[in-house]
């Protein structure tokens, strides 16, 4: 059933254009801020950024209902904001304070947002393959009708965690979508060299599943690749797997040192900008492109302002929320 | 946590002898009745042998459904990273691990995801997971299937790691162990499955966290981990013999751990001897004797010591097993030499 696709242009019918553009604003200026915070010095750790690949969170989230379940990657900024997370406690927890989604425990890499169904960005490469699959166990055991998405990037192509869940879920018609995020690197790892077999869809065939690769860059195709996968997961009909070609602008994180890639490649990729696909037709749908670039530019600044302003976590937290 | 609060088991008025693979059984058949979002998942959990490869799931199916008693595939990684999953979004899983060893496989949803969501995520998730696997040797089951691991999750903040010694024990603390907000590695003894305790007919909790003083004595405390509360209780026995009052403490969970019900036994014998199936290096046993030495060095007449795996992979031959693994005699010289300074 693998087929590659790329449909500029062709609307799902369930995508608000007004909604997807400010959420795909909203993530690039919160991950440049975030970039920003960290060269200044004001962050630890580090940060990864989801700048390039707007469309993929955006436009499968924008396929889900809001007790539909998430599970993120270590890039996991964008999927928070996507699902409808709140920015100004997620910078606050890139800062580290008290306010933050985690109280400062957890950083960028663990924001998780659990009354939205958000299941956390997720430290470890494979790592919310279980969570995203267990959540569609819990649906399909309660009778609830949610469906589960798990977002991965081509580096969990490699890991063993993903053919476990992905037979597990087959076998039991899970109602989970598994949506690679191949954003051709990971971290100085060439997809292209690094996954056996070519187009990594074409794996969905051995479980019997759908599989499909879109371009990623693409908010209308990605949306409308996973409404259709999110609609037959909700029927019943077990999982499927659909690949969203797409770049990451920046590094793997903060500290890259980009040796790996050429500057022309970045433009290539950068000339297919999907925010900038995005506001043309948002534009041509009569939405003040303008104004809500100035209020989603003034939130973030809000954010900052808020986190910033925002105590550090009491040293006697240190203990708590280790055992419920 | 003390000595003196009430210990429901034990102490109990069994009428009837039921064998520790019949008591988890209970346990999970009760727990199943009483909450539906309780379940269970495993390899061959199901249909082998009408349930599981010891019959701790034996007849489930039956009642409950193969919606509820899921035989899975084997793919020990996807049953603790797909329970932690279901775990976090409200249900309560009960997964198997068929034999601790295998465990290894399924270590980064364990260590990664299902004791650290919690935390990470300032309090906000819950992960109400019960992970079973059973260890232990003595069966001749070589060196990838009689290991004790224990130590691998007591280390793990996050983590609660419960390992009953009797078929009552089993019970109330599965059941506590279900009904826990928390990751539990509930770790059982294949050598013990077949043995018989009192276990009494009407509903009962063991809570996790309290000590069982199995035998009262003197001279020597013994903290012994699954079949070595056994062997300590023979070594008691003939020890008694020869004057020496052996106090035989089972911590019935490593984490939680009732350090008080420890530490004020070796305030009263001043000995201590730890023992586990466990390897000593690195087992958990030392970290008993570490908080009594931390908490109650002025108490001790003698060196603490550990009667332990030889650290060594488990041998199949009877002969190299049972020299690789502490013994009931290694339990008597040992508290003979702290009693009678010998050492």
């Amino acid at each position: 059933m693998t087929e590659v696709e790329s449909r500029p242009g062709a609307r799902a019918a369930s995508l608000d254009i007004r909604e997807a553009l400010r959420l795909m604003l909203t993530i690039r200026l919160f991950d440049e801020q975030a970039l920003s915070l960290y060269r200044a010095g004001e962050m630890r750790g580090t940060t990864h950024p989801y700048i390039g690949m707007e469309a993929v969170g955006v436009g499968v989230m924008q396929a889900l209902r809001p007790t539909d379940y998430v599970s993120s990657t270590h890039r996991g900024h964008g999927h928070t904001i996507a699902k409808g997370g709140d920015v100004r406690k997620m910078m606050a927890e890139l800062l580290g304070r008290s306010t933050g989604y985690s109280g400062g425990k957890g950083g960028s890499m663990h924001i998780a947002d659990m009354e939205k169904h958000m299941l956390g960005a997720n430290g470890i490469v494979g790592g919310g393959m279980g969570l995203a699959t267990g959540a569609a166990l819990t649906a399909k055991l309660q009778k609830s009708g949610a469906v589960a998405v798990c977002f991965f990037g081509d580096g969990a192509l490699e890991q063993g965690i993903l053919h476990e869940t992905t037979n597990m879920a087959a076998i039991w018609k899970l109602p989970v979508v598994y949506v690679c995020e191949n954003n051709q690197y990971a971290m100085s790892t060439r997809s292209d060299w690094s996954v056996a077999g070519g187009d990594p869809a074409r794996r969905a065939a051995g479980y019997g599943i759908p599989g499909r690769t879109v371009d990623g860059m693409d908010l209308f195709a990605v949306n409308q690749a996973a409404c259709e996968f999110v609609e037959r997961a909700r029927a019943g009909d077990g999982p499927a797997y659909l690949v969203c070609n797409t770049y990451r602008y920046h590094g793997h994180h903060a500290g890259d040192p980009l040796n790996y890639r050429e500057k022309e490649e970045v433009e290539r990729w950068r000339e297919q900008d999907p925010i900038e696909r995005v506001k043309r037709a948002a534009l041509d749908a009569g939405v003040d492109v303008a104004a809500m670039e100035r209020e989603v530019a003034a939130e973030i600044e809000g954010a900052v302002e808020f986190a910033k302003n925002s105590p550090e976590p009491s040293v006697d937290q240190l203990m708590t929320d280790i055992y419920a | 946590m003390t000595l003196a609060q009430e210990r429901p088991v034990t102490e109990s008025l069994a009428t009837r002898e039921i064998t520790y693979a019949e008591a988890l059984n209970e346990a999970l058949r009760e727990e199943m009745r009483r909450d539906p979002t309780v379940f269970v998942m495993g390899e061959d959990v199901a249909v082998w042998g009408g349930g599981g490869i010891f019959g701790v799931t034996r007849g489930l199916v039956e009642e409950f459904g193969t919606e509820r008693v899921r035989d899975t595939p084997i793919s020990e990684e996807a049953i603790a990273a797909v329970a932690v999953g279901a775990a976090a979004t409200g249900s309560r899983p009960v997964a198997e691990i068929m034999y601790v060893d295998f465990i290894g496989l399924a270590m980064e949803p364990i260590v990664n995801q299902a004791a650290k969501l919690r935390y990470m995520f300032g309090g906000k998730a819950r992960v109400p997971l019960v992970i079973r696997a059973q260890e232990g040797a003595g069966r001749g089951n070589a060196a990838q299937h009689s290991q004790s691991l224990e130590a691998w999750f007591c280390h793990i903040p996050g983590l609660k790691v419960v390992t009953p010694s009797t078929p009552a024990d089993a019970k109330g603390l599965l059941k506590s162990a279900i009904r826990d907000d928390n990751p539990v590695i509930f770790l059982e003894h294949k050598a013990l499955y077949f043995s018989k305790g009192h276990v009494p007919p009407e509903e009962y909790t063991v809570p996790l966290g309290l000590a069982d003083v199995r035998r009262v004595g003197r001279h020597v405390t013994v903290v012994g981990v699954h079949t070595m509360v056994g062997k300590a209780l023979q070594a008691a026995e003939r020890l008694a013999e020869e004057g020496i009052e052996v106090e035989v403490i089972d911590p019935r969970t490593l984490v939680p751990l009732d350090e008080e019900a420890i530490i004020e036994s070796v305030k009263k014998t001043g000995r201590l001897i730890v023992s586990h199936e466990a390897y000593t290096r690195g087992g958990y046993g030392a970290e008993i004797i570490s908080r009594v030495v931390e908490a109650a060095f002025d108490y001790l007449d003698a060196p603490p010591l550990r009667v332990c795996a030889r650290d060594v992979p488990v041998p199949y031959s009877a002969v190299l097993e049972t020299a690789a693994l502490p013994q009931v005699d290694d339990l008597v010289a040992a508290a003979r030499a702290l009693v009678r300074n010998e050492r």
